[in-house]
């Protein structure tokens, strides 16, 4: 009977069609298309006469679709994504704070987007206006004396950075041997000073996550290039003693580099420059509010302290006798290029837009927003996880899993059970210095409803850890896809899609049916 | 302040239930000699249609309303609108790196995409989920080859890229990476002879561009094989991706590193773009930046994650593969979206019509100035000897609402000052082209 009511009906369960987008190649079909070129207003060619044998015959399996399935595709893919506009997302370190969308529309100007990095100076203006502008910005909001926009991100920062601490000391006539580096740093800091060819020397904390002042006078000698320090420290802690970490730095000739990861702690409230740092990168991307975009593009401008100016990457933006403004390469000292053109220029524009939007009470605000809420967050949960260091802490909190390990329950089982409370997970297992850490940066983009929903999630979860750890073990729950196998995929790794042969039968989607 | 979500009275609560009487007692920390205690100098806050004022002022002090022959590593090509709607989704937008995969399969998915298309494009088997551009990612290929190597000297053709060569030499410096550079034959190739003898027991790779910066098309086939007889790998940069619609990919090569812009994205003053590093599958362990794999979760369901990461820094610190963190991932997904939309008919029709525009520049203008570096395939530049030097020429050519070709004699001075390198895209007109003519055969 009911072969007969429903005939016709496919073998394969319909899943739903929102939640089980197919790769966009499984969706191609040979001669559908979401182009049409304009009309060709020269004669054509014939491609296979003037490239002879370098002419290509075939594209391989790139995709064809029509218009309205490219745009279902990616907007399905999008729907399987957590972002800052659906909600909080507190991962420690990353600074996940809204991004104004009204530098999106200025990045889209004709005149700005359309801009090619090698039209005469003279019709460039408008580009070297924003540089300047933005450089002019970001020195007095570091204290410090010159600035390089080059890098294109946080990592290339630190590798331009090193490259000028190196640069000084063979000015000196020794480029010295190592750089020190606390042991709650950015996994970056060692990977950079490495790429610049010097040894890591690991500077322990002291019992306040503070660098060690014995420890440090002990460890820095003539063959000491630098100190790499993140200030506030990846736990949030303001180095209070920084000027002597600096004086005890600059008395062996080294110098202090400062991660500014954390830079969205002091903007407005106090200047690396004015306390000793002699060289830092920003992320445009955390502190000046420059989209992730799912991973990049960052950007890392590199300031400094005039001693290293000599050394910076060319071109630099200068003003030229007439007051037009220029980008120089005669710099006999510099220590090269380390991006073509001037760095990620779409991200300058992004943050000199928000720059503009916030003035200095707003940027002053920012900070101190960011620093309440994570206090909030603190004074809130502190009776619920462990604190493992007690020492006052800015705009980031670290707790450990010290009291839910005890059930079995781990911090990246919690981080992963926040999900299903409508949150991205805090930052899980970093800085290192704290086993089972949980690293909370709320950002001053979250209202105080926000954070009371944070806060209650955390203290469900808590609960649950204690009364049904397994419920927390094995989230997230309510996510399309659960936890993934991510040893086979190291182990069997599988990272392009490929046409299954003709005869091979497709695998059964056996997990579809739940949709 | 519009972007704080905060009420005065809420800020007085929260301050109460922390247990602290002001503000100021949560930056106690930062000694009181340190605290700024005055108004950063920096411009007030400004209305949101002020920012667009002034934002509009800037872009027109630009060179809106110039046609442009400008190519160089940067080139301009039609971006379909989709691009930007589908990107500035929010959920794509405003998303981390996708270290909790379970929310953020739309990334990692268009990731896998992207690495798929790379691949295809490339001739590759594995691609990574993108470098920062075309020439850090030529110099983090280099450092990949001397470790997959153990060799540690470079031999590079002076027809790639000068600024690429610029990053690299920064690179290698402090890697204690020995650069050599070998130059070009009359007909602008890699010089075969040079490049033979320029190799060594110890060169871990020859890095060429195809096309190369004067456009011309390499002879892949011939320089793998003369560095393959020697040991070294041979690392293939392309800084024109829409080539491959047309060019073959140099699969003889063992790495390429790709600059994508030219495939969706704006040429923005520079960036950002999209670099990316595609190779052979045994150098897999050797490859910088992060990976997107396919995998299933406890219920069997495909889905995809991060991999391999043991590579990275933040599993490695100091002995990672390259301190890369942050990738240009929103740009790789714009070049995906533009693959998707060309897909496999529209890349070689877009690439014809560029080869065409290009054909037909280069026998136009070719009548008023001499087309260097004849005898071999190009895709869409040309180098040309004008009349006289091409500052001028350029400077005559704005009174025509025309940016002219690069000047090449900062990069190769035995050129000349009347050498400049042009480019026509798909957009560059039939008209744009025969008034620059005009005016050269004038």
């Amino acid at each position: 009977m009911a072969d007969e009511k429903f005939a016709g009906t496919p073998k394969k369960a319909t899943t739903h069609v929102n939640q089980n987008e197919d790769l966009i190649f499984e969706k191609s079909s040979p001669g559908k298309k979401a182009y049409r070129l304009a009309e060709l207003d020269v004669p054509a060619v014939d491609a296979a006469s003037l490239l002879g044998s370098a002419a290509r015959t075939d594209l391989g399996v790139m995709p064809e679709l029509s218009e309205i399935e490219i745009i279902r595709h990616f907007t399905r893919l999008s729907t399987w994504n957590y972002a800052i506009d659906l909600g909080m997302y507190p991962l420690g370190s990353c600074t996940m704070k809204y991004n104004p969308r009204i530098n999106e529309a200025v990045a889209r100007l004709e005149g700005i987007a359309e801009a090619h990095p090698y039209q005469p100076e003279s019709l460039s203006q408008g580009c070297l206006g924003i540089m300047k502008l933005l450089q002019d910005c970001l020195i007095e909001i570091t204290g410090m004396d010159a600035i390089t926009l080059q890098p294109a991100a946080g990592a290339h920062g630190e590798f331009t950075g090193i490259l000028l601490v190196r640069a000084y000391h063979q000015s000196k006539g020794n480029a010295r041997r190592k750089i020190l580096i606390p042991d709650s740093a950015h996994g970056t800091n060692p990977a950079t000073a490495a790429v610049c060819g010097y040894e890591v020397a690991n500077l322990k904390s002291n019992a306040q996550g503070m660098v060690d002042i014995a420890e440090l006078e002990r460890m820095v000698d003539e063959d000491t290039a630098a100190l790499m320090l993140t200030n506030p420290s990846t736990i949030g802690v303001f180095e209070s003693e920084i000027h002597k970490i600096a004086d005890i730095l600059h008395a062996k000739g080294a110098l202090l580099y400062m991660d500014g990861a954390n830079m969205n702690a002091l903007v407005g409230k106090t200047r690396p420059g004015d306390f000793g740092v002699d060289v830092m990168h920003l992320n445009l991307h955390k502190t000046f509010s420059t989209p992730h975009g799912g991973g990049g593009p960052g950007s890392g401008p590199v300031a400094c302290k005039k001693i290293l100016e000599p050394f910076l990457p060319t071109p630099v933006v200068v003003t030229r006798a007439d007051g037009a403004l220029g980008l120089e390469y005669n710099r006999p000292q510099s220590v090269g290029r380390v991006r073509m053109f001037y760095g990620n220029f779409g991200m300058f524009v992004r943050a000199l837009a928000y720059i503009l939007a916030n003035g200095p009470d707003g940027l002053r605000q920012t900070t101190e927003d960011a620093v309440l809420n994570a206090n909030y967050i603190r004074a809130k949960l502190e009776d619920t996880f462990e604190l493992p260091y007690t020492t006052r802490t800015l705009h980031e909190v670290v707790f450990s899993d010290r009291l839910q390990a005890k059930n079995g329950v781990k911090t990246g089982d919690m981080g992963k059970r926040l999900i299903d409370y409508g949150f991205h997970a805090y930052t899980v297992s970093f800085p290192m210095i704290v086993p089972g850490a949980m690293m909370i940066e709320p950002t001053e983009s979250e209202s105080r409803e926000e954070l009371d929903l944070l806060i209650d999630a955390l203290k469900q979860i808590a609960r649950e850890a204690e009364e049904n750890p397994e419920l927390v073990q094995t989230a997230p729950h309510t996510t399309r896809v659960q936890r993934l196998d991510e040893t086979t995929a190291a182990r069997k790794p599988v990272l392009r899609w490929k046409a299954p042969a003709a005869s091979e039968p497709l695998e059964a989607d056996s997990a579809a049916k739940e949709w | 302040m519009r972007y704080l979500p905060k009420s005065p009275a809420d800020r007085e609560e929260m301050l109460a239930e922390i247990g602290v009487a002001s503000i100021d007692d949560l930056f106690s920390s930062i000694p009181a000699e340190y605290q700024l205690k005055r108004d950063l100098a920096i411009p007030r806050q400004q209305a949101e249609s002020e920012i667009m004022d002034r934002f509009r002022v800037f872009a027109e002090n630009n060179a809106a309303g110039y046609a442009s022959f400008l190519g160089a590593g940067v080139y301009r090509h039609y971006r379909p609108v989709i691009i930007d709607s589908l990107v500035q989704r929010g959920e794509f937008l405003t998303s981390y790196t996708p270290y909790q995969p379970e929310i953020a399969q739309g990334t990692l998915q268009a990731m896998f995409e992207f690495q798929t298309m790379i691949c295809e494009l490339t001739g590759m088997e594995i691609a990574n989920a993108s470098m920062y551009d075309g020439s850090t990612g030529a110099a983090e290929a280099v450092m990949m080859a001397v470790r997959v190597t153990r060799r540690d000297g470079a031999v590079v053709a002076r027809t790639v890229h000068p600024e690429y060569r610029e990053v690299l030499a920064t690179y290698a410096q402090h890697q204690e990476i020995p650069v050599t550079e070998v130059g070009y034959a009359a007909n602008g190739r890699v010089d075969l002879a040079a490049l033979d003898a320029a190799i060594t027991d110890n060169t871990a790779c020859v890095l060429i561009q195809s096309p190369n910066f004067f456009g011309t098309i390499e002879d892949v086939t011939a320089i793998a094989e003369i560095a393959h007889k020697k040991g070294a790998l041979l690392i293939v940069s392309i800084a024109e991706a829409v080539s491959l619609g047309i060019v073959k990919p140099p699969v003889e090569a063992d790495i390429v590193s790709m600059e994508a812009q030219s495939l969706g994205v704006a040429v923005g003053y520079g960036g950002p773009y999209c670099g990316v590093i595609a190779c052979k599958e045994k150098f897999l362990r050797q490859m910088p930046g992060r990976l997107i794999g396919e995998t299933k979760d406890m219920n069997g369901k495909r889905g995809f994650v991060l991999t391999l990461s043991t590579r990275e820094q933040h599993i490695r610190r100091e002995k990672a593969t390259s301190n890369i963190c942050t990738n240009q991932a929103l740009v790789a997904l714009m070049t995906t979206i533009f693959l998707t939309v060309y897909g496999k008919q529209g890349m070689k029709e877009l690439a014809e019509q560029n080869l065409a525009k290009a054909h037909y520049a280069q026998t136009a203008l070719g009548a008023g100035a001499k087309v260097l570096f004849e005898g071999a395939p190009r895709f869409h530049e040309f180098v040309l000897e004008l009349p006289k030097s091409a500052e001028a020429v350029n400077a005559a050519l704005l009174g025509e609402k025309i940016i002219g070709g690069l000047p090449l004699q900062k990069w190769y001075p035995e050129l000349g000052p009347n050498a400049s390198l042009w480019c026509a895209t798909e957009l560059t007109t039939k008209a744009q082209i025969d008034t620059a003519t005009n005016y050269l055969i004038r």
